[in-house]
Order: structure tokens, then sequence, then C-alpha cells
């Protein structure tokens, strides 16, 4: 009989194809079908889009790489809902591109984090982590409080946002989509932000974590 | 999930295996045209390679990760079929707090047929650590800070909640209260303690105060007034000016700066006459207290932590300053 075999291990092109091929199953099974999965493309009831001034914030908790060391993804066990509160649900991140799960929690996960501590303790574990948390290990990040928003493309990012999300908003009661924000609110927002600093930005953002599921 | 996703999911699910299962079935045949044993005319640096087939270990357990996935799948479901167990990590696809609670009443039912695991978990964790806070919560919080084991798990929940403000030894630091002293904003009695944990604070505010007080000049008179409170020697002029303009923190500070608390009123405005400093002693952080205002916010944990562990945080808490 030939040496069928000996096709695979000579020819490593094949070979290659055949790797991708038996390491892609997994991926189609479990990820592919979720694309398409309407149930969960839904918003929970009471989500809302973030405010101009939360979006900057939120592109500043990229900038910083906050996603890196903090997950917004509380998982269905007891020992994080107890810390956390409820475990995270599709519907509470349909609207973000990206996604800020996170992979790793070098600090703690931040996904119900809004309104647990107060703006002052925000900006004073900001600036200095160790003036309120001794034991921490965070970065210090207190360039925020001088750096100032010019709003030049904020309106941008919310007309992106609405076009990002136009298949997954809210309905009204005739069914038609609503979209995240009003030309009136993509219009205003440069001013909405303007002068305004970057740690104001960021907290707003923390501030708007985890609220949506009511 | 579709019908259609429903197939995708089957049929590649079970092709694998069995395609899996063919693989070595194929891998178990001798085709190299040589004999068992023998040499396949290879030889590197006197090393002869020989034909032999995989090792039976191996082959064995391969053949019984296929046995295991069917036993698998037949337990945890496959596609939309949900298996026997009726297995669910958690409720996913809710939209609201009501319906996360409904659809945990539902299949907690013995009848269900789904078994939701995070469920089953804080089933178990409410068996046996409820009874534990029934038992706290129907004693008084002065009867609770004499008990150690209920200290122990106050200051567990403390620690995990309120020291990333308040400190890890409840001493606070600038802008958030130290809690061990006897120096209250809001008060010290159990019953107010319970009730800035389960509702928060929100200062009044005191408002940024240069523009109304004179500018940098009236900004240090009332610093120096301030300071002399407490029986710190400060420049005599300066304060007497101070004491003049006095009267517009008084609303709050009270007429000798013995807080509002003192007063019994609810703005959270400190006591100025002791030594105890909130947000600093120094004459540097005084005049910046006046010159741009301070407010400080207690959230709300009620919604949080639920009444029944803020009832033995407040003990812990009121533990501290009772020695």
């Amino acid at each position: 009989m030939k040496n069928i075999h000996e096709k695979v291990e000579k020819n490593v092109g094949l070979f290659f194809l055949f790797t991708v091929l038996a390491i892609s199953i997994g991926g189609l099974v479990e990820i592919t079908p979720l694309f398409f999965q309407k149930e969960l493309a839904q918003p929970v009831d009471n989500l809302k889009p973030y405010t101009a001034l939360q979006m900057e914030g939120r592109d500043i908790y990229i900038r910083e790489g906050c996603h890196v060391c903090h997950s917004q993804m509380i998982r269905p066990f007891r020992a994080e809902t107890e810390r956390y509160g409820h475990y995270s649900v599709a519907g509470e991140h349909v609207w973000e591109h990206p996604f800020l799960w996170g992979s790793k929690r070098t600090g703690p996960d931040l996904a119900r984090v809004g309104q647990r501590y107060s703006d002052d303790w925000h900006i004073a574990h900001l600036t200095d982590p160790r003036s309120v948390v001794p034991e921490s290990n965070m970065p210090a990040y207190n360039w925020l409080n001088t750096n100032t928003l010019d709003g030049e493309l904020t309106g941008k990012k919310l007309e992106t946002f609405n076009w990002l999300t136009r298949n997954r908003s809210h309905k009204d009661e005739n069914g038609n989509a609503i979209p995240l924000y009003t030309p009136a609110e993509i219009d205003g927002a440069a001013d909405a932000v303007k002068g305004k600093t970057e740690m104001d930005a960021l907290v707003a953002y923390l501030q708007s974590l985890g609220h949506a599921l009511k | 999930m579709s019908s259609f996703w429903n197939i995708w999911v089957w049929v590649l699910t079970l092709g694998s295996i069995v395609g899996c299962f063919i693989l070595l079935r194929w891998c178990l045949k001798n085709f190299a045209g040589v004999e068992e044993g023998e040499s396949m005319g290879h030889s590197f640096d006197g090393i002869e390679e020989l034909n032999n087939q995989l090792p039976k270990w191996w082959s064995t357990f391969f053949l019984l990760t296929i046995i295991w996935a069917f036993g698998y799948l037949a337990l945890y479901g496959l596609g939309n079929w949900t298996g026997i167990l009726g297995w669910k990590s958690s409720n996913q696809g809710i939209l609201n707090i009501a319906e996360s609670k409904a659809k945990t009443l539902e299949y907690l039912k013995k009848d269900s047929g789904v078994l939701v695991q995070y469920d089953r978990e804080i089933v178990q964790a409410d068996a046996k650590y409820g009874p534990i806070f029934d038992a706290y919560a129907a004693r008084s919080i002065e009867d609770l800070s004499t008990d150690a084991e209920a200290l122990k798990v106050g200051q567990r929940l403390f620690i995990q909640n309120c020291s990333q403000c308040h400190g890890s030894d409840a001493r606070g630091t600038t802008g958030f209260p130290n809690l061990a002293d006897k120096d209250w904003l809001y008060g010290g009695s159990p019953e107010k303690i319970k009730e800035t944990i389960m509702h928060g604070r929100k200062a009044v505010g005191m408002m940024a105060w240069a523009g109304a007080i004179g500018g940098e000049q009236g900004v240090k008179e009332v610093a120096a007034y301030v300071i002399s409170l407490s029986g710190r020697s400060v420049n005599a002029d300066l304060a007497k000016a101070g004491k003049a303009k006095f009267g517009l923190c008084a609303g709050c500070h009270g007429s000798d700066g013995q807080g509002s608390l003192a007063l019994g009123l609810p703005m959270g405005a400190p006591n100025l006459s002791d030594n105890t400093w909130l947000y600093g002693g120094s004459q540097r952080a005084i005049e910046e207290s006046i010159r741009n205002g301070r407010a400080g916010v207690m959230p709300p944990w009620k919604a949080i932590l639920g009444e029944e562990k803020v009832h033995v945080i407040s003990a812990y808490i009121y533990s501290l300053s009772q020695d």
C-alpha cells in the first residue's frame, strides 16, 4: 500500500492547511453561531448611550490601557457576584465597540464600579493611587488633571457609534430603531466636552459603568 | 438558535468527533509498505527509524476521549438540545433584574428540567450563611459590637467594601473620614452609622469662598481665624479680620466653628475647633479648602450590600470608637 501519510509529513503547506482546519472547528461551533443570535444583540431595558464626556472618558480608558489590568466582565460565580454585583449579561455590552471585557485582573473588575465611590475618591485614586489605597500597585495617572479636551472629534465619535449600533439600538413602539444620538447631541458634543480635563472625562465614564441592568 | 445554526453545531461537532475516530483507525493501519518492527530504511547518525505502531496507551486514551465526548454531550447538551442535566452556567440574555429573578425562581423548581449552576450555588450559600445573618439582624448594633465573631464578619465586609476610601484600619485619609475616632460629621450613634451606610451622605458642599470674602487676602484672614479656633497661635491681625468674615461660615460650621453636628444640622460641616482635619490642618490645606470649597460624598450601599450586611458593618464601625 502507498504511504499517504508521507504526503502530509513532507508537504508543509498541506500540513498547515490541515492544522488550520482542525483548530478552526472549535471557533466555528462555539463562536460563529453567536454572531447570528438575535437575543444576544438586544440591549437591556435600561441601557443608555454614553454622554459625550463619558465617550471621551472611554477613549482615555482605552488609551491608558486600563483594560489591560481591569476586566469589565463579572462571571456567574458567587465569589464574584458577592464582590462586584450581578453577573454581566450580553445586553449590557451590545453597544460596546470594542468590548472592554479584558482578560486579566491585576486590579479589580470594573463592570459595576459606577457610583460605588465618590468622584473625589476617583480623582485622588487616579492622581495618586497610594494616597487612598496604600497597598495598591496601580500606576499614577496625574497628567489626566492637566490635559484638557478640545472636543474636535467628539461629534464624529458619536456619529460613528450611531452607525456601529444601527442594528442593535432600542426600538420605539412602531419597531423603528432609535439612534443612540440625535443630530443635536452630535452637534453639541464638542461644546459639551471642550475645556474639561481628561480626569473629568474618565471619572464620568467610570461612574457610568454598570447601571444598565436594573 | 435557529434550526440552521442548530444543525451547523450538530454536524460540525459530531462530524469532528467521528472524524477523529476514523483518523485514529486509519493511522493505526500499516500502510508504509514495511513489516511491523522492520526498518523504514532511514538511518540518522546511526539511529535507525523502525516502522512501529502508535503506542497502545496513546491510542487507547484517544479512543477514551472520544467515548468521553459522547458522555459529555449527552449530559450537557448540544445546540438547542439542553442535554440530560439541562445544565446552564447562568441566565444569559436577560434584560432586567426582575427577569433575572423570575428565571431564577422558575428554574429552581424541581420539575423545571433546567439546572442553573449559579443559582444552585447561591441557594446553597444562602442555606449556609442566611441563618447567621438572620441571627445578626435580630440583634441590636450595640449588642453585635461586643460579639467577637460578628465583628470579624463585619471587618471582612469592611475591608472588602469600605477600605478603599476609609483605609483598611478605618482611620481614613485626606478627604475620607477616620471612623475609629470619636469625631463624626453625621453622628456616631449606631442608628446614624447604619443610616449613613445604607443611604449614603452628600455634604451640602462648601462653595469656593475666595470671591465672596475678598480674594486671596480674605482667604488668608479666614484661614488664620480658623486655625486659631483649635488653639494654635496665629497672626492676631489676620485672625481678627478673619473673625469679622467668619459670619459667612457660621451658617454651617456654627458661630464658634463647632460644626453642624453640634448644632443638630445635617449638612456635614466639620467641627473646626478641634484638631481633627478631614482635608488637612496645615495652613496651606485650610486655605485651599476655603479657596476652592469641598464637598464629600459617601455612596449609598443598600442596593449593593443589602441591609443585613450593612447591619454587621455598622456594628464593626461602631465598635471602633467605643474604647
